[in-house]
């Protein structure tokens, strides 16, 4: 058993619903029991959507359990293909349906359905919905392609010349994190390389569609989360070749023009449109100099958080000391790049060890998802949001991308606009001795809440009285500031407070130094300073 | 105002039982779990651990959507692969996972075990596992379980499950004193609101279940007398009544004719004349009419469906019928509590349409050739309605919202009414 107090991911059938909620003439027919038809909720009220999702319940209740349920889920299937008809039926279950064993997928199957019927394995025990997604959306792509799989070793048939070539975007979806307006934006980025978007799928796909991915020249994988087992089997079966290249931030856009040049062996040098974003020159331009530095601490989806490590070091000048997914299938890419910013990694789906990392590494910005924001708040920290799991506000109604130069461009703004301005930093340094201006004020943009919190993030020292020496145990020896130290400390500004009491503790410890001075403060600074 | 005082039921008015529609099917409900993130701010010490799956800790992650700020006081032991193949013993891992909270929340006096979907199909032993934590933490905390499964319980059946297992911890009422206990959650506002009727009124003592804290535990016994404030908590008094007590015949108190009907069965059964009714909740039921009056305005001839949902359709809907003018067009609950529905039935305009159970698609076939001018209905269902230009009301702040006794019937009222203002005031 696994304590869970909040979870980054619901279980596997909710990413098969993901899926099937992206797609148009598409149905999923779930076994479920009486109540998880909460799940509805997710894309009605977070999405906002105007349709319920196609998805049927069986609904079971006790007094089904001693009966007849296959003859429920046979019910079901046939109520629900009279009433949507759909052009493919999924078949799941939820985790009390595995339970019982009443094998649906066997049963859709036996009912002569003239449409494909698919049968999903969503082991709710073991998986969750990142992978219930991921899976669901490859079984459809082999469900309804493996029959047109060519020949092995039959030749890839040649673009004509002159011909643009074709790619598919997969991986966006419903419930995704701003799929909807990256599709837009990496659509048009495409087409000013000169390569036209043949299907985006599942998001808006129709199952004629998928039957259409093969005519395209190679994949792009947008969302390694939800489309990486699909874009392999196709570049295995199809001869497809993949971009992986996930263009989040200036960098990782380039890289992809570049990859795209490559892969569908176009000249990319010279594009019909000037690419251009704002974002490198708001991050050169003088008033930025402030960002140099700042901390930050990264957790999300692989895909979002290794992205935004990139943006938060080379193209925003701020230091990483923290980056973490709760993606346990992708934990390789985040280890990989946490060595990069020489962090630790953080690999887990506990919200409180993640709320204890954030508390340790006394950042200045949180870049997270909806529970970090959650944290953040708790620790009077700004926080901008920026991967799955999502929240309403997560579905902005403007056009809001992620991806592309447009994406860098919003990127830039919801990162840097919690954060104090430049000039609001310096006047607070400057001020700290007036009562209303203080450190213990937090900027207003956080709202009268945030100062609860802030004071508790490092309970009972700096809201100690001044005069009182702290007196820090360690194993060996008790050591103590004296007042004077204590008062030179908070002349520090409050967000590198922390590391500076814990450099110079650090620092009298080694030395064997039992009471810290003003001078042992200095000295510590020039030692950790460089 | 419409029927102050409950007619004498007649053969030209109410409805009964067997006019009744049954209808199987899918359910767009949420299970018994919901429950929990009401009753968790309700019961301040304590702590509701629900033995489940991943689905569990989504559901009440969903349904608690934003209303959660603080940690909260609710989590899952969300079984694995391990526990399900026999590899962990899942009472160990019970045992580990209650020693984690406890440690973490020292201030916890009760823990309940919330049994699930999953949890009853392996047939894991809340009951005895809580016996033996209850052993392990004796004097520190109780610790007791309940099932909140979608098997057993729709949406509030699961406060039912959770109070009736309450019942057997409640101390004994000596046989020669009696008290009313009222059984429902209640915002602290209302119960203070009753409290202060009842005190004028000369009833007491009067205790209410649940309790705001564990260590309040009401007594029971044979001169306890039960009012229910909440319509879904059949168990819960079939339990207590096993204890001895009795229950009081009322309608539930929604809007003013509800709340004087039932503040009358508890006057009648301590003896307190009608007159003393009258004068004691004469200025309350003022201020009531005064309010309603706006809303009835908005309100009056419009026509509203019920979708199965919070089994407080039926009192709702009398209350918007006959204290606020509302046509009823089809008025669903998950189940029918006869008993318990006795004197609202009766209250009901006669041959309104009265469905029982769900499937959710014939229900939504309704709705569209109906075109009520208000549905109420879940979350899940709310905006895909409002997109084919119907206007909703979202059951769940029914639970949420203090809208018992005479001080919030305009804000019972006024919650349909604001969609339809909104409806009126919108040009986008």
């Amino acid at each position: 058993m696994q304590l869970t107090l909040w979870s980054y991911e619901g279980p596997p059938h909710i990413g098969a619903m993901r899926i099937a909620a992206s797609m148009e003439g598409v149905h999923l027919v779930l076994h479920a029991p009486q109540g998880d038809t909460y799940a509805d909720l997710l894309f009605t009220m977070i999405e906002r959507r105007g349709q319920r999702p196609p998805v049927s319940y069986t609904s079971f209740q006790a007094r089904e359990l001693g009966g007849d349920t296959a003859g429920l889920v046979k019910s079901t299937i046939q109520a629900a293909f009279d009433r949507f008809a759909p052009r493919v039926i999924l078949i799941g279950e939820s985790c009390t349906a595995e339970l019982i064993q009443d094998q649906p997928g066997a049963l859709a199957q036996g009912m002569g359905l003239p449409v494909p019927v698919l049968s999903l394995e969503l082991p709710a025990y073991a998986r969750k919905e990142n992978w219930g997604a991921n899976e669901t959306f490859y079984q459809l792509v082999r469900g309804l392609l493996k029959s047109r799989v060519p020949a092995p070793g039959a030749e890839r048939e040649l673009r004509k010349t002159g011909a643009r070539p074709l790619a598919n975007l997969l991986g966006p979806s419903a419930l995704g994190f701003r799929c909807r307006d990256d599709v837009v934006e990496v659509t048009r980025l495409l087409d000013s390389l000169g390569v036209e978007v043949n299907v985006v799928a599942p998001l808006g796909a129709t199952p004629e569609d998928l039957l259409r991915l093969p005519e395209a020249d190679f994949n792009v994988c947008l969302y390694p989360e939800l489309a990486d087992q699909a874009c392999l089997w196709l570049e295995r079966m199809f001869g497809q070749r993949t971009v992986k290249t996930v263009p989040i931030g200036i960098g990782a856009t380039r890289d992809f023009i570049a990859e795209v040049g490559r892969v569908a062996d176009i000249d990319v040098s010279a594009t019909r449109e000037p690419i251009w974003s704002r974002m490198p020159w708001y991050s050169r331009s003088v008033d930025s100099t402030y960002l140099t530095g700042k901390r930050v601490f990264i957790f999300g989806d692989a895909t979002h958080a290794v992205a935004a490590a990139r943006i938060a070091t080379e193209e925003l000048g701020f230091t990483v000391v923290g980056l973490g997914t709760y993606a346990r299938e992708f934990a390789r890419e985040v280890r990989e790049a946490a060595k990069r910013y020489g962090v630790e990694p953080l690999i887990t789906d506990d919200y409180l060890e993640v709320e204890a990392k954030v508390a340790e590494a006394h950042p200045e910005l949180v870049l997270g998802t909806q529970m970090e924001r959650h944290i953040a708040k708790r620790l009077g920290i700004p926080c901008a949001v920026i991967s799955a799991p999502v929240h309403i506000q997560d579905f902005p109604a403007r056009y809001a991308p992620q991806m592309g130069f447009e994406g860098a461009n919003v990127i830039f703004d919801t990162w840097v606009h919690p954060l104090m301005m430049g000039l609001e930093e310096h006047l607070i340094t400057m001020f700290r001795e007036d009562f209303e201006f203080h450190d213990g004020a937090t900027p207003s943009h956080l709202g009268p809440g945030a100062r609860a919190g802030q004071a508790s993030q490092e309970p009972s020292r700096d809201t100690g009285s001044a005069a009182a020496e702290t007196a820090v145990g360690t194993d060996e020896n008790i050591m103590a500031w004296t007042s004077e130290a204590e008062q030179e400390l908070k002349k520090i500004p409050f967000f590198v407070r922390g590391k500076a009491r814990r450099n110079t503790e650090r620092f009298a410890q080694e030395r064997g130094i039992l009471t810290i001075t003003v001078e042992t403060l200095y000295d510590a600074k020039a030692h950790f300073g460089r | 105002m419409m029927g102050a005082d409950i007619s004498p039921r007649t053969p030209t008015e109410g409805c009964d039982a067997s006019m009744v529609t049954r209808e199987r099917g899918q359910r767009q409900v949420f299970c018994g779990l919901a429950g929990i993130v009401w009753l968790h701010r309700k019961i301040q010490d304590a702590f509701f651990l629900v033995v489940g799956s991943r689905t569990c800790a989504h559901l009440l992650q969903s349904a608690a959507g934003v209303m959660i700020f603080a940690e909260p006081r609710f989590a899952t032991a969300i079984l694995q692969e391990r526990d399900l193949a026999g590899l962990a013993d899942c009472n160990q891992e019970l045992d580990r996972v209650a020693a984690e909270i406890l440690e973490r929340r020292p201030d916890i006096k009760t823990l309940f075990l919330v049994g699930s979907c999953p949890s009853e199909v392996i047939k894991l032993d809340l009951a005895k596992a809580a016996e033996r934590l209850s052993d392990a933490y004796r004097g520190r905390v109780r610790v007791l379980d309940y099932s909140a499964s979608g098997l057993e319980t729709t949406f509030t059946q699961g406060e039912d499950a959770c109070l009736k297992s309450l019942v057997p911890e409640l101390p004994a009422l000596a046989d020669t004193e009696r008290s009313l206990l009222v059984v429902g959650t209640l915002p602290d506002v209302v119960e203070d609101q009753f409290l202060r009727l009842f005190a004028e009124l000369g009833i007491g003592p009067v205790h209410f279940l649940p309790p705001r804290r564990a260590s309040e535990f009401p007594p029971v016994g044979r001169g306890t007398r039960l009012l229910l404030a909440q319509p879904f908590l059949g168990e819960t008094a079939r339990a207590l009544q096993g204890r001895g007590a009795t229950l009081l015949t009322a309608p539930y108190p929604f809007g003013i004719e509800g709340t004087l009907g039932w503040l009358r069965a508890a006057a009648d059964a301590w003896g307190i004349p009608a007159a003393r009714l009258e004068t004691v909740t004469a200025p309350a039921v003022a201020r009531a009419e005064l309010s309603l009056v706006r809303q009835r305005e908005a309100l009056t001839g419009k026509r509203i469906t019920f979708l199965p949902d919070s089994q407080l359709e039926i009192p709702i809907a009398r209350f918007l019928s006959r204290e606020c003018g509302m046509e009823l067009v089809e008025v669903a609950t998950p189940f029918l509590d006869r008993q318990l529905m006795e004197s609202e039935l009766a209250l009901l305009p006669a041959g309104v349409r009265l469905t029982e159970g769900q499937d959710v698609d014939l229900q939504l076939d309704r709705v569209r050739a109906d075109r009520p001018d208000i549905t109420v209905c879940g979350l899940g269902l709310a905006n895909p309605l409002e997109a084919e230009g119907l206007r909703t009301k979202w059951s769940i702040e029914l639970v949420f919202t203090p809208v018992h006794g005479f001080d919030q019937a305009a804000d019972l009222a006024e919650l349909f009414a604001r969609p339809l203002a909104r409806g009126a005031l919108l040009r986008v």
